[in-house]
């Protein structure tokens, strides 16, 4: 008993620790100013949190959704973290791509980073994985807001750190864009507090359907969710994402590009389904169609704007806004097998683009090429990089055996169920698709002849961080107890919603 | 017998995994070993009886990896015989980027046979889509690679369109077995399209003549034998006597026959008529009797054979002379004579002589379409059969090895080369021969004897006369004398209006394919740099300065939203 106590007694401060480690850690790494042991305290870090993440999940499957009272103060008036099923997944996904992105990139770094640059580089990935973690975690409207912020602010810095002089654009661009998306978003919060009185989203989801007047509630849905409509880069408002990947320093693309629009989804999926609930606003407001139009759109012209980049990083963003698109999908089907291929989605493709995205910043480091046409022959002088990538690039086609096969494999049985053909026939051709830009790297990598004979070596680690993942794309193409049985328990409680 | 292995493991399945030992071996150790993998999992293939066996559970579907019958089984061995033979015919080259793909192109192909489900035949599918694409791209030219490309997405494709009749079935009727299917229902007509673009249907066959000509001198020997059969199985399995592929067999029968006249390159005039060949099984799988489905089986069997041998004679002087052009080749003979012995032995089994492979069970359809009363079915394919004699049992020998002497006196091909001919051409007369051990292994029990007076002499006079034909056309000086000048041969037929208009639809129906597929988004120039305008790295839809295009859509999103909630 005495042990089952003590046991609670540390799961219960969990969530809280999700986002302070990495806020202490950003602190310690903006005070340091060393690069090297800035790496370290992120690389801590990005070690205890996948640690921290995973507990919370046994903890939720084994009693439940964990509520923990920030300060102490109970909800609904104090800040409430709350974490369930789907948010203990999206944790485990944003904080082990931290990891491994954090573990391969030092030399990446310090090749790509000015030197007195690089502690402040390591302090606000930390600011952003506190952001990302905090909106995952936390259960109130406002809070969100304040970590979406700390997030987005920090992933500014991170893009304008980047080499290229085009950098600087991107990330004011995004500072733009970010801040209309974020300012939407508050609005619609602002609105929703007006009406209820409550911030907290289990207060909020309990009383809303008491609200008479829907109209103001209408536009609050709006707002909100054409402003996370653009944080998680939906279709048309895409437009940010390229540049702000293509530009960042390689392994702050691979971790942003992974990670920070799926947090956005995961608010996406919290809002329609938790608070606003399956049977009263959805039905009523045509999101569930906005979604699906856009999706199909974001995957087939996704897929056609990334067959005609030349940049390989502004491919595989391209490709991210198609990829984003199947998620979307998934959601805006409304069944538990949509959502479980959405949401399974999101972790596959988080896995895919960050082994995508680290091993085109081995390619970076060794060769400095960007442009597809630059990495002829390293099929051969670099097999075990560009080998990862093919791997990764399956994945990304949907082949069986990897994890996006198992995605696409709900998204399409969740067609199917509906009777949407016509879905089906778009998710096989934005498939189409990605064979042909994937195919068009291996082809150049591996049936050209070799630039130069011998590029610089990559290193080791930021190679073995590119293998670990794909090979994780290939192991979780054959084991989904996590991806796709965690995704499908989630999407029971998101279903649910609130309310009940 | 099964009982006594310890896992039941597709034999498709072995050969991969072999495969994957195959970079980690050096030169000598490797040769050893592919060479006896594929007698290995032959001896494996024998001891297997018939049942459903290597029953897994994945996703709570259950697949039968390993289902053993008779029209498996037939596959099964005459999958591991080709390999076995393609193997020897590659033993030459270096590295194994090659070697590799070809084994996996060929373990996809027998898992697939073995398949007893949709689910697993999907996987295979694929398996054979991707690993093939690499025998294409080791040729390594400009023209192999973007073939090779649309040669992909073409094929996946074709999985793809596999996987969603596998779904729509599975939600429709709860099973993912392997049996035959209804071509009315949605499911049924998708795997059958599926089916059918591995099959080389009309208007879906482009694939073959672009990418098989431009594959690696041993990848086109791999590429003959697997990925049509594996279709033509899958057919015979799924669709027997489905009244459509009567019609559409005697098309694919009789179409290439005009394009493989005008054809220059001889690779690519095999290319036709290995279409050709599959139109006679199409047609034995449509009537679907014992005896038609019994005569496909049949002509598979002994059509892989004499294609590969007929595609490694030409993949001989390939290596040797660097090109396979009709116009520029020719007197080979005199330094290749064996080649030209065995690519004679090729041409005459596929031109169904007696006493060769192709005689045996081309008769089987045939005389099937005769019985069952396809009467103008029978005229094509009578009709198809002179064609084919002309085009690869003429046409193909003559110009590459006697016609006009070129000149040329390449070295005889490499002695594994040789081998490997030798082999599949002694197999092509064993068979053509004694046609009894083959019969005894067909699907069904079929009592038929192909050395009957009548047959022979029907096929005799047919040839006869095809053979006349084409010599009074060349002494009366009606060919043209320049052969070596001219780049087609037969085209004198099609001098006078039918050989432009022909051309034309082959340029235009090329044209389309080739721009379908993106292979070659230049050939419909204006609308990809419409999309290139909106899509490329300048335009609006990929924009690097987007804050007030993002901003408008961001409002017309928002309005559109509430005006539709509001309504």
């Amino acid at each position: 008993m005495s042990v089952e106590h003590h046991a609670f007694h540390v799961t219960e401060h969990l969530p809280a620790l999700a986002a302070v480690v990495p806020l202490v850690g950003a602190v310690l790494a903006a005070l340091v100013r060393n690069g090297t042991i800035a790496w370290l305290v992120s690389l801590a870090v990005g070690l205890a949190l996948p640690v921290i993440s995973i507990l919370m999940l046994w903890e939720v499957q084994a009693s439940g959704p964990i509520s923990y009272a920030l300060g102490g103060w109970a909800p609904p008036v104090g800040i409430e973290f709350r974490v369930d099923l789907a948010n203990a997944y999206l944790a485990i996904l944003v904080s082990v791509m931290a990891g491994v992105v954090l573990a391969g990139s030092p030399r990446s770094i310090d090749d790509e980073v000015n030197p007195e640059n690089r502690a402040w580089y390591y302090a606000a990935f930390l600011l952003c994985l506190c952001g990302l973690m905090g909106m995952i975690v936390t259960g109130d409207a406002f809070n969100v807001f304040v970590f979406m912020e700390v997030s987005s602010l920090a992933t500014y810095i991170l893009i304008a750190m980047g080499r290229d002089r085009r950098a600087l654009v991107a990330a004011y661009q995004y500072l733009i864009i970010g801040t209309v998306g974020a300012t939407f978003y508050v609005i619609g919060v602002g609105l929703l507090l007006a009406m209820t009185g409550t911030l907290n989203l289990v207060d909020l989801a309990q009383r809303l359907p008491q609200i008479e007047a829907t109209r103001p509630l209408f536009t609050a849905v709006a707002f909100i969710i054409v402003g996370l409509g653009l944080k998680l880069a939906l279709f048309p408002m895409h437009l940010w994402l390229p540049n702000a990947y293509a530009y960042a320093p390689s392994s702050a693309s691979a971790f942003v590009a992974s990670t920070a629009t799926k947090v956005a989804v995961y608010l996406l999926l919290r809002f329609t389904f938790s608070v606003y609930g399956v049977d009263f606003v959805l039905p009523e407001t045509p999101a569930a169609t906005l979604f699906m139009i856009l999706a199909s759109v974001a995957m087939i012209s996704g897929s056609l704007s990334a067959i005609f980049q030349t940049n390989v990083k502004r491919m595989l963003a391209y490709s991210s806004v198609s990829q984003i698109g199947y998620i979307i999908l998934g959601i805006a089907m409304i069944s538990e097998t949509g959502l479980t291929g959405g949401i399974s989605h999101m972790f596959n493709h988080a896995l895919i683009k960050g082994a995508l995205f680290i091993a085109v910043a081995a390619v970076i480091f060794a060769t400095g090429a960007v442009r597809i046409d630059d990495m002829a022959g390293l099929g051969r002088t670099m097999p075990v990089t560009m080998g990862a990538f093919v791997i990764a690039g399956l994945g990304l086609i949907g082949v069986p055996g990897t994890a996006g096969f198992i995605s696409k494999w709900y998204l399409i049985q969740g067609a199917a169920e509906q009777g949407m053909w016509w879905i089906v026939a778009v998710i096989v051709v934005s498939s189409l698709m990605a064979v042909f830009y994937i195919g068009r790297v291996v082809e150049v990598a591996w049936f050209r002849a070799p630039l130069s004979d011998a590029p610089r070596r990559a290193p080791p680690e930021l190679v073995l961080a590119a293998v670990a993942l794909a090979v994780a794309v290939v192991i979780f193409g054959f084991f989904t107890e996590f991806s796709a049985g965690v995704a499908s328990d989630a999407a029971r409680v998101l279903l649910e919603g609130y309310a009940r | 017998m099964i009982g006594d292995h310890l896992i039941e493991i597709s034999p498709g399945l072995v050969i991969i995994l072999g495969a994957l030992l195959v970079p980690l071996l050096r030169s000598q150790m490797r040769r050893i070993w592919m060479l006896a993998l594929p007698v290995i999992v032959f001896f494996y293939v024998l001891t297997l009886d018939h049942g459903q066996h290597g029953v897994i559970t994945v996703f709570d579907l259950e697949l039968t990896t390993l289902r053993v019958d008779r029209l498996s089984l037939i596959f099964g061995y005459i999958f591991t015989i080709a390999l076995w033979l393609g193997v020897i015919y590659q033993l030459h080259v270096k590295g194994w980027l090659e070697q590799v793909a070809g084994l996996v192109y060929a373990g996809s192909a027998i898992g697939a046979v073995f398949a007893g489900d949709l689910v697993t035949l999907f996987l295979f599918w694929e398996g054979t889509a991707i690993a093939s694409v690499f025998l294409i791209w080791a040729r390594g030219t400009e023209h192999a690679l973007s073939a090779g490309m649309r040669y992909l997405v073409v094929q996946v494709g074709s999985g793809v369109l596999l996987l969603a009749g596998t779904m729509i079935h599975y939600g429709q009727t709860g099973s993912i077995a392997f049996e035959s299917f209804d071509i009315e229902t949605t499911a049924g007509l998708l795997i059958f399209i599926s089916f059918g673009i591995k099959a080389a249907f009309p208007f879906l066959h482009n694939w073959l003549q672009d990418a098989y000509p431009e594959a690696t001198v041993t990848g086109t020997v791999m590429l003959s034998a697997f990925t049509t059969k594996l279709a033509i199985y899958s057919l015979a399995r799924g669709f027997a006597g489905t009244e459509i592929l009567v019609p559409i067999g005697a098309t694919m029968t009789a179409f290439p026959i005009f394009y493989a006249v005008i054809e220059n390159d001889l690779r690519r005039v095999l290319s036709y008529s290995l279409n050709n060949q599959l139109g006679f099984m199409v047609v034995g799988i449509g009537i679907g009797t014992e005896l038609s489905i019994s005569g496909a089986a049949a002509h598979a069997f002994c059509h892989i054979l004499y294609k590969a041998l007929l595609f490694m004679s030409m993949g001989a002087v390939l290596h040797r002379v660097g090109t396979v052009k009709g116009s520029e080749l020719g007197g080979l003979y005199k330094t290749m004579p064996w080649t030209t012995a065995f690519c004679i032995v090729g041409a005459a089994s596929i031109s169904a002589f007696p006493l060769f492979s192709g005689f045996i069970s081309k008769a089987l359809i045939i005389s099937a379409a005769m019985k069952e009363g396809y009467f103008w079915t029978w005229m094509v394919l009578l009709f198809a059969s002179a064609g084919v004699f002309h085009h690869s049992g003429i046409k193909i020998p003559f110009f590459a090895f006697f016609a006009h002497d070129s000149g040329m006196r390449p070295k005889e091909a490499p002695l594994n080369m040789l081998i490997a001919m030798g082999i599949t051409a002694a197999l092509c007369i064993l068979i053509g021969i004694f046609p009894g051990p083959l019969y005894a292994i067909l699907p069904y029990d079929v009592t038929y004897h192909a050395y009957t007076v009548e047959h022979v002499v029907t096929q005799l006079q047919l040839l006869v006369f095809s053979a006349l034909a084409f010599t009074v056309l060349m002494r009366t000086g009606l060919y043209p004398p320049e052969l070596h000048s001219t780049n087609l041969d037969f085209d004198w037929f099609w001098r006078r209006g039918g050989r432009a208009v022909i051309r034309q639809a082959q340029a235009i129906w090329v044209g389309a394919y080739r721009g379908f597929v993106a292979g070659s988004w230049r050939r419909v120039g204006v609308l990809i740099e419409g999309l290139y305008e909106n899509y490329g790295p300048d335009g609006p839809l990929s924009r690097t300065r987007p804050s007030g295009a993002m901003a408008l859509w961001v409002s017309v999103l928002l309005t559109g939203f509430l005006i539709f909630s509001y309504i």
